[in-house]
Order: structure tokens, then sequence, then C-alpha cells
């Protein structure tokens, strides 16, 4: 089914509509904003009539297989369920912000942000790949951050979001460390591969680091406690927001993690112990923290806290049953909760508070609004009749049938009671506070009743809290049991979901629960009072002290490691790197393999004499910059002569010409660098270097030997063999440059070519101060190009010209090419400039350098081009055979137009360096006009 | 003949690395020089030392690895444009900083080492 693959990023896609349409009125924005999701939803709802019959759709495409990276989307129970939440939900919120968001808001921002959250959250769902899953994860904390500081001229907000980000992005990390052993383990990031493995997975030594890893990243997402605090200051996002991700689905993903690994990761000691009791944990505190609360928000998102804790809870008790009740609660808590939310903020927006100490007898201002936001607390505290009842029936049925602690586990059914209790209280506070308990007091303006279709979202969703509590099976039946049997990667268990089981012992609990928890509200300020003699302690000033300290000594131990001195980074990082080669060296045997020698033979030994005294001369020699630059060309020399010995003829050529082409701009560069360098290691240092460059030039040389000692399994058959086929040439490392790896070979000349054109703008404006002396006080000469220098040279010029036009034609088939013609080339330029002065050559010689690197780059890349007009790849190349009389059979290959590209380029940048810089002593140094 | 090839190359990298930790300019460019002959010479050796076996068809009765040769040819021409960057870019630190330490400033002037003059644009 491909139409799976775009699916998710349609939402995506509506990002820009808000951003487009902001400057319409603010009903069209919010109408065009709300097309993409609702398109989506529909297309979504089109598969579940499949789904309900237990089909599960499935699409992929491939990224890079071999490290199982793709692009994977599946559409299952699970996922259905929690995208209609998504969207669902999502566009009641569109509508509900559209009256919410005062004139002075950017609403374009507030939807652009909401709807990439949406296309996050969807992806968070709908994905089958681990690493994917992980990818969407991250994007729904950033997309949270954006959302909860939308108000960032609030300090509240700033504080509230990076809050928020760093727990659950701490937590992300987290996770993604758990994937990726998860994925190791398993031998594949498919999502089905993985829930089809469990007892692979339960049976692996990696099992607790998984679990571990995977639920902290569950738990900071879904505010489990200890990681509870951020949701409460999460709230000072706008209301639509904390109705949307804080309530119904963000802070749901992280439950949605735990039931989407619930067939790998489930039912072991480890995560009912983990699991069951987090999950009683912060059902006991969010509930018991909810009762004391004075924000409207704070309350609910106390309340939020605690029934994430509920369906941890029934998560972590390994039953199958207390999966399904888990997921049944998943729905009634996001239905009744959004609409809790949006409540709270018609009564923050129409009387401008949230305090219950300020808000009373709202009954009288807003009787409608009253009576739907009753409901849904009615529904929160497990009120027949409503939704939430059903599930929490079932929640007190599970918690009775569990054995797990033994002889202790009466604990759990208790307090669960006990949690039930504070839920009815908090829930009655709610209620009672805010609609009854005398008049308003000072509040900034009279209630009154919301537009009309501000309070449209949240009759739909009490709507809902009633038909799914009254009809359950025939509304959510269906949905219900296709998320727990693809929940439960198997059929699901038989259920029923009646209102009325009978006279029993979960029905007793909801009894002693409701009477309890209005027992506990009567005698509230009993409780008030008890609770004020704790020192209160505020989350967000403890963060904040923990990041501040934190901060603080991480830029301490930076002072330390970074002095600002190169040398010691660099010492720093070669010590790593020789602890790590020699390390892993060691493992290896015997340094020398089977591999037969070569023979010495007196030559080479000579050169190899020769090449060491002159590196170790440029070492003793290097505070005198002009010898050292002398020995330095010797060793380059050498290094020519070896690849000439060891049957490299094109690296020898090019190592030649390289080497004049650096040794003139080292001596150029060294006019106007001081000639000396003065005496400042301390012998200690010079010890220390010694050693460590010692040290690695014996790990080098050892993997050199040990590389070289060993029998070559090549890879180049291939080319071997069709050099000549394949690519029309039988300079098989030419063939390689321009035609088997020429993309490689045009980036290369492009770095050249951005390189030259860099040092150009480096020369253009640089301040320099021309010595007339060197350092021993003579100044220098004055004698301006001799004679016969100029002579020989300008007759050597069409000679090297034909020598280079040679080496660059027969390169395809004879040592040459278009790298060591240029060189060759640039190489009798930059003797004219020797000979003859800038001056001289500027009348002469117009080529403009930049414009030659950059038809050059132009000429490689558009005969890569060439052959798609053929139908071919990039940069296929092309060749054939044809006779003229008097010249005979020659080849034409449309490689030869790549390789004058490359011959080009060298030439400009190769010149363009060179001239640039001789040309700085004279008068046609290049000035640039400055800006700054 | 192997053990003297690497003999060298290790060698060459000593040396390389014994200047690149050096404190001016032009010793760590002449070290990074050096450096690079090691590597060029390293990576070639890659594909085993062989004698007249150049890598063209019908020169030869066996072949050397063309490869590593194709590899390094591109090295070298590179080595060459980045020597030359970072030899301007010494030039150019010596004329905006006065001197020519790695570090930009010179480690003789005391209460100077942790503040990075900027050049004077």
């Amino acid at each position: 089914m491909s139409s799976l693959i775009w699916l998710p990023f349609l939402p995506l896609l509506g990002t820009l509509i808000p951003l487009l349409t902001a400057r319409f009125s603010r009903s069209a924005c919010a109408f065009m904003t709300a097309a993409l999701p609702a398109i989506t939803l529909f297309l979504v709802l089109s598969h579940a009539g499949d789904i309900f019959q237990g089909e599960r759709f499935q699409a992929a495409l491939p990224w890079i297989p071999a490290i199982g990276l793709e692009l994977a989307f599946r559409l299952d129970g699970l996922a259905l369920l929690f995208s209609i939440l998504i969207l669902g939900i999502g566009l009641l919120v569109i509508l509900y912000a559209r009256y919410y968001l005062s004139a002075s808001d950017s609403i374009g921002k507030f939807y652009a942000y909401l709807i990439l959250f949406m296309f996050a959250m969807l992806g968070v769902v709908l994905s089958d790949n681990l690493i994917q899953l992980w990818f969407f994860w991250e994007l729904t904390s950033i997309s949270s951050f954006l959302l909860i500081s939308y108000w960032g001229h609030k300090s509240d907000a700033r504080k509230g979001a990076r809050m928020a980000l760093t727990v659950t992005g701490a937590g992300g990390l987290a996770l993604l460390a758990g994937l990726l052993i998860l994925g190791d383990t398993v031998g594949s990031f498919s999502l089905q591969d993985v829930l089809d493995s469990g007892d692979l997975i339960k049976a692996s030594a990696n099992y607790p680091i998984i679990v571990v890893l995977v639920l902290l990243g569950a738990f900071t997402k879904s505010a489990q406690f200890p990681f509870h605090f951020w949701l409460p200051n999460a709230m000072a996002a706008p209301t639509p927001v904390s109705a949307y991700l804080h309530s119904a689905t963000m802070v749901k993903a992280g439950i949605f993690l735990m039931a989407r690994f619930y067939p790998a990761l489930a039912d072991t000691d480890l995560w009912f112990l983990i699991v069951s009791l987090t999950g009683l944990a912060t059902f006991l505190v969010g509930a018991y923290i909810a009762i004391f609360q004075h924000d409207l928000k704070g309350l609910l998102a106390n309340s939020t806290i605690s029934h994430l804790g509920l369906i941890t809870l029934l998560l972590g008790m390994g039953t199958d049953l207390a999966a399904v009740a888990a997921i049944f609660h998943i729905i009634n808590h996001a239905i009744f909760k959004a609409s809790l939310f949006m409540a709270a903020g018609i009564i923050d927006h129409e009387s401008g508070s949230r305090d219950m100490r300020q808000l009373n007898g709202l009954w009288k201002y807003m009787p409608y609004t009253a009576t739907l936001a009753m409901v849904a607390s009615a529904s929160m505290a497990g009120v027949p009749l409503m939704n939430g009842f059903l599930s929490k029936e079932m929640f007190f049925t599970e918690t009775l049938h569990q054995a797990s602690l033994g002889s202790l586990s009466w604990f759990i059914p208790v307090l669960a009671t006990l949690g039930g209790v504070f839920a009815v209280a908090y829930s009655t506070r709610f209620i009672h506070d805010v609609f009854f308990n005398g008049e308003p007091v000072n509040l900034p303006k009279t209630p009154h009743e919301p537009p009309r279709y501000m309070r449209v979202p949240v009759e739909i969703l009490v709507a809902l809290c009633l038909v799914v509590g009254i009809f359950p099976s025939l509304v959510v039946g269906d949905l219900l049991l296709a998320a727990a049997s693809a929940t439960l990667n198997g059929p699901a268990p038989s259920y029923n979901l009646a209102i009325w089981h009978g006279l029993n012992f979960p029905l007793l609990m909801s009894v002693v629960a409701l009477i309890g928890g209005l027992v506990m509200y009567y005698n509230r300020s009993h409780m008030f009072k008890f609770q004020a003699q704790f020192p209160t302690s505020d989350p967000k000033l403890v963060f904040e002290g923990i990041v501040q300290s934190l901060a603080i000594k991480a830029s301490r131990i930076i002072a330390f490691t970074e002095n600002g001195s190169l040398q010691r980074y660099i010492f720093f990082v070669l010590t790593l790197a020789v602890v790590m080669t020699a390390s892993s060296l060691m493992k290896l045997n015997a340094t020398a393999g089977h591999r037969p020698e070569i023979p010495l033979d007196a030559l080479s030994i000579t050169c190899a004499i020769l090449l060491c005294i002159s590196a170790l001369a440029t070492v003793i020699w290097h505070r005198r910059r002009v010898v050292a630059l002398l020995t330095l060309s010797v060793v380059g020399l050498i290094v020519s002569l070896a690849f000439a010995q060891f049957s490299a003829p094109d690296l020898a050529l090019t190592q030649l010409s390289v080497e004049v082409v650096t040794v003139i701009l080292l001596i150029l560069a060294l006019f106007f660098l001081p000639q000396k360098t003065p005496k400042e290691s301390s012998p200690r240092r010079v010890v220390r270097d010694l050693g460590l460059a010692s040290l690695i030039g014996g790990v080098i040389g050892t993997i050199s030997y040990a590389l070289m000692t060993r029998p070559l399994d090549t890879i180049s058959t291939f080319f071997t063999e069709n050099s000549k086929t394949g690519g029309g040439g039988t300079n098989i490392v030419n063939v390689i440059l321009v035609d088997f790896r020429g993309f490689d070979t045009l980036g290369e000349i492009t770095v050249l070519g951005i390189a030259a054109l860099g040092i150009y703008k480096l020369i253009a404006k640089m301040r320099l101060y021309m010595p007339s002396s060197d350092d021993n006080g003579l100044p220098w000469s004055e004698d301006r190009h001799p004679m016969l220098l100029a002579v020989i040279s300008q007759s050597l010029l069409p000679l090297a010209l034909l020598v280079s036009a040679y080496i660059f034609l027969r390169g395809h088939n004879m040592p040459g090419g278009g790298f060591i013609a240029g060189l060759i080339t640039s190489v009798a330029i930059i003797q004219q400039y020797v000979a003859h002065g800038v001056l001289w050559i500027k009348t002469r010689i117009k080529l403009d350098y930049q414009i030659m690197i950059g038809s050059g780059i132009g000429i490689a890349t558009l005969s890569g081009l060439g052959s798609w007009v053929f139908g071919h790849t990039f940069l296929s190349s092309w060749f054939d055979y044809f006779y003229l009389p008097v010249i005979g059979k020659f080849e034409l290959a449309s490689a030869m137009i790549f390789d004058l590209g490359v011959f080009l380029t060298v030439v400009g940048a190769t010149m363009l360096i060179l001239a640039n810089l001789g040309q700085l002593t004279t008068s046609e140094r290049p000035i640039q006009k400055e800006h700054d | 003949m192997e053990g003297l090839y690497a003999f060298c190359v290790g060698l060459l990298t000593a040396c390389g690395i014994f200047l690149a930790l050096r404190g001016r300019s032009f010793s760590v460019v002449i070290g990074l020089t050096l450096l690079s002959y090691a590597v060029n010479l390293f990576l070639f050796a890659s594909g085993r030392l062989k004698l007249n076996a150049a890598a063209v068809l019908g020169q030869s009765e066996q072949y050397s690895d063309p490869l590593p040769q194709a590899l390094v040819l591109t090295a070298i021409v590179i080595g060459f444009a980045m020597t030359a960057f970072v030899v301007i870019l010494a030039m150019r630190a010596r004329a905006d900083l006065g001197n020519d330490h790695v570090d930009g400033t010179l480690p003789s002037l005391p209460n100077d080492t942790q503040q990075k003059t900027g050049g004077n644009q």
C-alpha cells in the first residue's frame, strides 16, 4: 500500500498552509489548516474496516538496507487508535485554538508548530522501524518545546519549555541507546522482526539494559515518577497545547512505546517490578498533589500524571486483560482530559483567572460550560455511565487478579482504591470549587459563556464520554479489540465491556472510592492545613539550579582542557590515536605475514638511506627554513623515484611535477615569512614530542610492514578486466580516474578549484609587510630576470607544451593524463613568470585563471551530463575507433573531454595560486575593494 | 624490501609528526608535507609492492593494483592544494596577527594566552 508512505507526510505539507494563510481571516486560516489533517483522518479511517478484520498494512522504502535504515510505516490496530486520537483531537484543537488565541498572538506560527507536532506524533505511532520511530520521537520533543515556549516573552514559558526539552530529550537519548542495543540483539531494526522475537530478547544478556533504557525514554515522556515534574511546568503553554500534547497525545507517547514493545519486552519479573511499581507510585503521587493545586491547569496536569501512572501500572501487570484495560483507559483519558483542559481554557479565557481561590460560583455565569465540565469531571472521577468508570472498573478488577508481589499482592488493590479516592476528591474539587462554593473573588473580568464554536469541541468530547460510557462495545468495541490484539501481537483475550457486572468486588472498590473521595473533599480544610506544614519547593528552581551548577562545572572542565594552545590539542589527539591503534595492534600475533618479500638491491638501499638522511636533516635544520626546504625537496624526489620503482609511473610523474610546484610555492611564501624559526621549545617538550612522534612512526611502520607482507585480496579485478572493454583505455589508473570513479575525480577537482579560489581571496586582502633585506641584514638582490634564463625558458615553452599535449593525449592508454599534463603546463608557464616577471607575462599571456577553473569543472560536469542525453547514467563514458587516411586508426572517447576538464582545472588552480602569490611583490598585486 | 619501505614510511611519519607539533606555522607546513609523503606511500603500499608491473594493459605480465594508485594520484594533487592553502593561511595569519605562531600569540607574552587577537580588521 503505497499511500501509507505519504500518509504521515500530508500534515507536514500542512505546516506551510497556516504560515501562508495567516494573512487572511482567522477562520479562513483555521479552516485551511484543518483541511490536510482532515483528509489524513479520512484516509486513516478508510482503512479501519480492514484493520478490524485483522489486517495490517505495511509499506517501506529502503534507504540503506545494509544497516537497516528505511522509511517504513505500518498501520495496525494500535497505530489506528493513536492516529484517530492524534488527528481527531487535533482537528478539535485547531477549531478551539482559533477562538482561544488572542488577536496579538500569531495564529500562523501556532498552527504551524501544532501541525509539525501532529506530523511528528503520527510518525511515532506509524513507524515500522526502530530508528525512524526514535527520529519522530525526538521531533515530538522539539515541536513540544516550540509549543510550550510559544509565549516566549514569558519567563515561565521559556523555563517550562527548557525543562520539558531537557527531560524528554535526555530520555530520548536513553531510548536511542536502548533501541540500538535492541536492534543489535535482534539483528534487525524492523519493528515486526523485533515484536516477533520476544523470547530471543528476553533470553539475551542485554535484556535488562534494553528494558531500563527503553523505559527511561517512556517514563520521561509520559511524566512518570520521578520525572513527573516537567509536566506541570509545561502548563505555561497555551491551553490548546495542554489539551492536545499534555493530556491526549504526546504524554501518551511513552505509554504507546510500552504498548508497542509489549510483546517484545513485557511479561518478565523485571518488567513487572519496574513498570508497575513506577506506575503505582506515579498514580498515587500525581493524584495526591492534584488535590492541593490552586491552579486549574495544575490540578489537571497532576491528574494527568496520575492517570498516566494508572495506565503504566496496567501495562506493567503483564496480563492480557490488563493490557486491554490500559488501551481502553488511553482512549477514555484522552477524551475526558482533553475536554477538561478545553473547559479550563474557556474559564480562563472568559474570566481572566485560573486560580480556584478566585473562581467560585461560575455556574451562574456559564451554566452550559459548567455542565460540560461537570460531566467530564465525573468521568475523570469514575462515576458510572461515564467512560472513565468502565476502564476504572477494569483497572480495579485487574489489580485484584495479580499475584506477582506474592503475599504482599493485596497492597496493589488497596493502593489503587486509595488512588481512586484521591481522584474523586480532586474531581469534586474541580466541580465544587469552580462552579459553586459562593461567589467569584476579584476576577479581572465578569465571566460569561464563550463564543458558540469554542464550545463545540468540548461538546463533541463530552458527548463521546457519555456515548462510550453507555454503549461501550458499540462505539469503541472494534477499535479496542484491534488495538489490543495489535498490542499483544496475537489474539486479544475475551472480555465484556458491560456497564453492569453484578455486585462484585471491583464495584465495591468504586463505591469506596466515591464515598471516600467525597468525605475527603468535605474535610479538605484539615488536609490543606496538614499539607501547609511541609516546606514547598519549586521544581523549576531546583531544576534551574541543577542546570546552572552543571553548566558551571562544564565550563570549569573546558577551561582546564582547552587552554588555547593548538600544540596541546594536537598532542592530545595524537596520543589518543596512538593508544587506540597500538592497543589493537597488540592483538596481531606476528608482525610479518607469509607473502614473500622482494629481495633488496643496492640502488634501493642507497635511495632509502638518502631519504632517511634528508628527512632527518629536515627535522634537524627545520629552524633554518631555506635549508629545510631544500632537504624536503630531496625527500619528495626520492618518493617519486619510489613510485617509479614499484610500478606506478603515473604517480611518479605526478609526484615529480607537484614537487616542483610545491617547492616554488614554499619559496615564494618564505619571502613573506621569517627566514628562521626561533628556538622556543623547552628540552622537555622536545623530548616529549620526539617520543610521541617516534611511537607513532613505529606504529605506522609496523602497520605498513604487516600490511605489505600479507597477501592481498584485491578488489581491482573488475577495473583490470573492464578497463579496455568498458572504458576504452589500457592505462587502468587513468581509466579509473576519468571513468570508473569519475564522480570522485569531479569532486577532487572541485575541491582543488575551491582551494585555489580560497587562496585567491586570502591573498587579495592580505596586508603584507615587504622585507627589504633577509634575516642576515643583506638586502635582496635587485637583479632582474637574467637574460640567459629568459632566452632558454622562452624557447623551452613550446617544447614543454608539446610534451604536455603528448602526455595528455596518450593518458588513456599510457602513463599520463589530465592531472600530469596540467601540472607540466603549469610548470612551463611558471618558468616564464620566473624568467620574465609578471609585467612581461601580463602583456603576452592573457589567461584568466578563475575562468579556467570554472570552465574546467564545467566541462567535466557537462561531459558527465552528456551521457544523460543518450539515456545513460551520469558520467558513463563512450568511446569508439575511427580510421583516417595518413593518421590511421585512432580512438575517440568522451572520457577525454572529462580529462580536458581536469587538465584545465589543474592548470587554472595551480596558476591562480602561484601567479597571485608571485605578483604580491609587484605593482600587479590583486587589490580588493574592502567593505569592512 | 618491504621492511626497508616500511621503515622509511615510519621515519617520514615520525619526522612529519614531530615538525607538525612545533609552534611556528612554517615548521608545521613542512611537517604536514612530510606527513603527506608518508601517507601517500602508505596508501600506495596497501596495493602491495611489485616490480615491473605497471598497471597498463599489455605492458607487463602481471599488474600492480591500480586502485590505490588512482587514489594516491588525486591525493597528491589535493595535497598540493591543501599545502598551498595552509601556507597562504600562515602568511595571512602573520600579516593580520603580526607573528607566525600557530596559536596566533607568542607564548613568551604573559597575560595574553587566554585571549585571541582577532586581527586588526
